[in-house]
């Protein structure tokens, strides 16, 4: 059949994805770039290999498939892909940490799929899980912030060979998340209010000024530019609230319980890629489902999971795998959540309007 | 009064303003006109005049033929100079029967008998006149408006729904109606709810017209039974179903009719049209009709005659600055595109509507879905939009039709919405033309095989027949040589 368009409607809404590829850009520019003064040129480095390792890839596949290419890498999907894996990998990690997965992301995660909005898990994510997996020691170095022209940050030089050349003394940088450290301390069957003081304080956490992967820090901004999205309407409230809320009564429910256990609401909020994932993660269209009840289930499963994982699991973090779990479970919930159709019941059948329901609107003599 | 909400929706730049504060004109008669013989849901109508005859304005042109159908008078005086194909105003661009009337520029009204108080007439009657009058729905349904109040009538509809929404952008034809003509239209509503024994209407107009609210409050003033609600902005609210569901909270059942609610919904410009007929014996045949569009000089709002080409329409506005990116009949996200201005308007023209390319906001190409369900939000009816192209996109009617393709209104929304772009509605029409064309040829096959198979059993019949018969042949010879060998 043709596709010129000669049915109506012949208005549209002035959206288009390379529009919402770019306001999400916009969004999440300040917390990248905070990540990046914070951890210096090393994190620079490796940003920038990330991203380009994923344009790469996609002009490369769109070329082998036949696609024009031009038209797909603008569309801006690829760049914002290697951005968000970027931000979720530790910012000292070797520069082949950021190719291989922005090989992972692009090609096993998306074009191997069909290309954009084929993919069934968002591709960054699996990149991610793919990585941690593979190399988990390069994927769980953590260090201290220092930011860009501190006295105690490697200058550009130095920073080039961290990135490419390996880290000299890596004893003395490392440092652990405080999701780390509370599941290796917690190990050693230590209690919360032994563990917590002097690792963790509320303010810095939100500020960002704590140890974590490149955009998982500086949550204030984070949480700032998903609102922004939101006040956009790039996405809706559904998804981000429904993980939030669940984390958020999970942890509280059980920190209730047994505070010296289970770390205060706070704490899970605050640290991790919790923020990133519910406002820039979990809201990608193509791997969350399409209707509001869907995308609530979604949400919800997805903070269960990091819930779940971060507390019983065999890792400290779980965002990237429980999205990944949910991305898994979309299709079906995609099946199953349907809304109502107007004048049918949820069966399907025709929705007979009952005798008692047919009252006039209005009353004749009521006053206005 | 309380109101509902309805679901979906979507919010298109009104554009109203480019002709909302253009009074009505009436637009210069044409030369010629060309009125088609169908303009209405329903059986076509037969044309009663004869080529050479001259007519009086308001004279019957086409006489209705069946149930559903309605009959088109001559809009103006003249002589009939052809009766035969003529271009129709839809996209196909195929021709319809249609009566050329040449106007002899008098515009001389056949004499009518004043017509009597219709209040004292029995509903039937009015609504019998109604249909004489050829009145049709003039928000773009075009079912004959005295078929719908007879049954409305007998389904013993508690409440007329007057739509004033015009949801639709660019288009105020209704507006400069209601803020022009409110009293005609209130006493076309009186009219309306005595066809119909109805006890109240509700005139729906939405919030972005508060002149047209204003007058239509005042002009109801001393009628207790008929009540203006505003209803707020957000398209399609002035679709039948979704107007329905504002005003009861309550949903047409598919399948159904609107009726089941209580609700008959019936346009302004139908109210209008049956104060016309009823008060003046004036048949319908001129309405309003906005023409607009940033390709337009001066948009205007036209009272034009039926049968005038859009040709004249837009050169009494100023004709179009450049040549339009696409022309309409209708509004933006329902009307349809124009094979060309050689094209008469009908009755249920309300607007035409010339674009200009920055206007349509069209995408060169569509980019794949990216599932972000901004199409099943703006749905007004429930349905996926994305799941329905998917399948119809891959020729798989029974899984577009399992999705809800029946009911869909094709309201637009979701194409309006979708950030790829993708000509949603496009691939639900082209379903529902597939579905239809193998339902014909279903219906076609079982008509083949039914025939066949009579004529098999009617082939079987006649050899039994023909076996039977010889055998009685053979038997009464047999018996006759018995009888003559007994006589013998
Ligand atoms: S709005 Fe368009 S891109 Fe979004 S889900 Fe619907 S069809 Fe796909
Ligand atoms: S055109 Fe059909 S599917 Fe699209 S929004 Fe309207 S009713 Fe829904």
């Amino acid at each position: 059949m043709s596709i010129f368009p000669t049915s109506a409607p012949h208005a549209h809404a002035p959206d288009s994805v390379p529009r919402i590829m770019g306001l999400v850009l916009l969004a999440v520019a300040p917390a990248m770039l905070y990540g990046i003064v914070l951890f210096g040129w090393p994190a620079l480095n490796l940003f920038l290999v990330t991203v380009l390792a994923c344009l790469l890839c996609e002009a490369v596949c769109l070329r082998l498939a036949g696609h024009a290419v031009r038209p797909f890498l603008m569309d801006g999907s690829a760049l914002l892909t290697g951005i968000l894996l970027a931000l979720s990998l530790p910012p000292w990690a070797p520069w082949w940490i950021g190719v291989v997965g922005g090989f992972f992301a692009i090609v096993v995660g998306k074009q191997v799929f069909g290309g954009i909005g084929q993919n069934i898990f968002n591709p960054a994510m699996l990149a991610r899980v793919a990585l941690l997996v593979s190399f988990p020691v390069e994927m769980t170095f953590w260090l201290e912030p220092r930011p860009l022209f501190s006295s105690h940050a490697p200058g550009f030089m130095e920073g080039l060979a961290i990135t490419f050349g390996g880290i000299p003394n890596i004893d003395a940088v490392s440092g652990a998340t405080i999701l780390g450290h509370i599941r290796t301390e917690l190990g050693m069957s230590h209690a919360l209010s032994q563990i917590l003081p002097g690792h963790y304080h509320a303010g810095t956490a939100a500020l960002g000024w704590t140890g974590g992967s490149l955009g998982e820090t500086a949550d204030f901004l984070v949480l700032l530019g998903g609102l922004w999205l939101l006040w956009r309407r790039v996405f809706t409230w559904h998804v981000p609230v429904a993980m939030l809320a669940t984390v958020l009564a999970l942890a509280g429910g059980l920190h209730l319980l047994d505070p010296e256990r289970f770390a205060s609401p706070a704490v899970h909020l605050l640290s991790g890629g919790l923020m990133l994932g519910a406002f820039f993660i979990a809201t990608d269209p193509v791997t969350s489902p399409t209707t509001k009840l869907g995308q609530l289930i979604f949400g919800a499963g997805c903070g269960a999971f990091v819930y779940i994982i971060r507390t019983w699991g065999g890792y400290p973090e779980g965002v990237a795998f429980a999205v990944v779990l949910m991305n898994a479970a979309t299709p079906l919930i995609d099946h199953y959540v349907r809304p109502r159709i107007y004048g049918r019941t949820w069966r399907g059948q025709s929705r007979p309007v009952s005798e008692r329901a047919k009252r006039p609107p209005i009353k004749s003599g009521e006053a206005e | 009064m309380k109101l509902f909400d309805f679901w979906g929706g979507v919010h298109p730049a009104g554009q109203k303003h480019l002709s909302a504060e253009q009074a009505i004109q009436i637009l210069p008669m044409p030369s010629r006109l060309h009125v088609p013989l169908q303009q209405h849901t329903g059986r076509s109508a037969v044309a009663v005049v004869k080529v050479g005859q001259t007519v009086r304005k308001g004279e019957l042109l086409g006489q209705e033929q069946g149930g559903v159908s309605a009959p088109v008078h001559a809009p103006t005086s003249g002589v009939i100079t052809a009766i035969g194909d003529f271009t129709a105003p839809h996209v196909s661009g195929l021709p319809l029967p249609t009566v050329t009337l040449e106007s002899d520029g008098e515009d001389r009204w056949l004499e009518q008998e004043p017509p009597p108080d219709p209040f004292a007439l029995e509903p039937e009657e009015v609504a019998a006149r109604i249909g004489e009058a050829g009145i049709v729905g003039m928000g773009g349904a075009n079912f004959p408006s005295a078929v719908k109040l007879s049954k409305a009538r007998q389904a013993r509809v508690h409440t007329l729904a007057v739509n004033g929404a015009e949801c639709e952008p660019y288009m105020t034809c209704d507006d400069r109606l209601m803020r022009e003509r409110a009293e005609h239209i209130v006493d076309g509503v009186r009219l309306m709810l005595h066809a119909l024994q109805a006890p109240n209407a509700v005139i729906a107009i939405e919030d972005n017209k508060p002149e047209a609210v204003a007058r239509m409050k005042a002009a109801c003033q001393n009628e207790g039974q008929i009540r203006v609600v505003v209803v707020p902005s957000r398209y399609p609210a002035g679709s039948a179903k979704q107007l329905i569901q504002i005003l009861t909270g309550l949903e047409t059942p598919a399948g159904g009719r609107g009726t089941d609610t209580g609700v008959l919904v019936h346009n302004v410009g139908t109210a209008y049209a049956v104060h016309r007929a009823l008060r003046q014996a004036r048949p319908l045949i001129s309405r309003i009709v906005t023409v607009t569009g940033g390709a337009v000089a001066e948009p205007k709002n036209l009272e034009a005659p039926i049968g005038a080409l859009v040709e004249d329409l837009l050169a009494f506005c100023g004709g179009t600055t450049d040549a339009p990116a696409r022309l309409l009949m209708g509004g933006p996200m329902m009307g349809h595109p124009l094979p060309g201005t050689q094209v008469p308007i009908v009755k249920g023209t309300n607007g035409i509507l010339a674009l200009t390319a920055a206007e349509l906001r069209l995408a060169a190409t569509p980019s794949p879905c990216i599932r972000c369900g901004r199409c099943v939000e703006a749905c007004p009816m429930g349905l996926m939009p994305l799941e329905m192209s998917k399948r119809a996109r891959h020729d798989d009617l029974d899984g577009a039709q399992a999705f809800g393709l029946i009911d869909c209104i094709s309201c637009g929304s979701c194409a309006f919405a979708c950030p790829s772009h993708i000509p949603l509605v496009q691939y639900f029409e082209y379903a529902r033309g597939a579905l239809e064309a193998r339902q014909r040829a279903e219906q076609k096959a079982r008509e083949t095989r039914r025939l066949l198979e009579q004529r098999q059993a009617r082939l079987v019949r006649a050899e039994q027949a023909k076996a039977e018969a010889a055998a009685r042949r053979q038997a009464e010879k047999r018996q006759a040589r018995m009888k003559g060998g007994a006589t013998a």
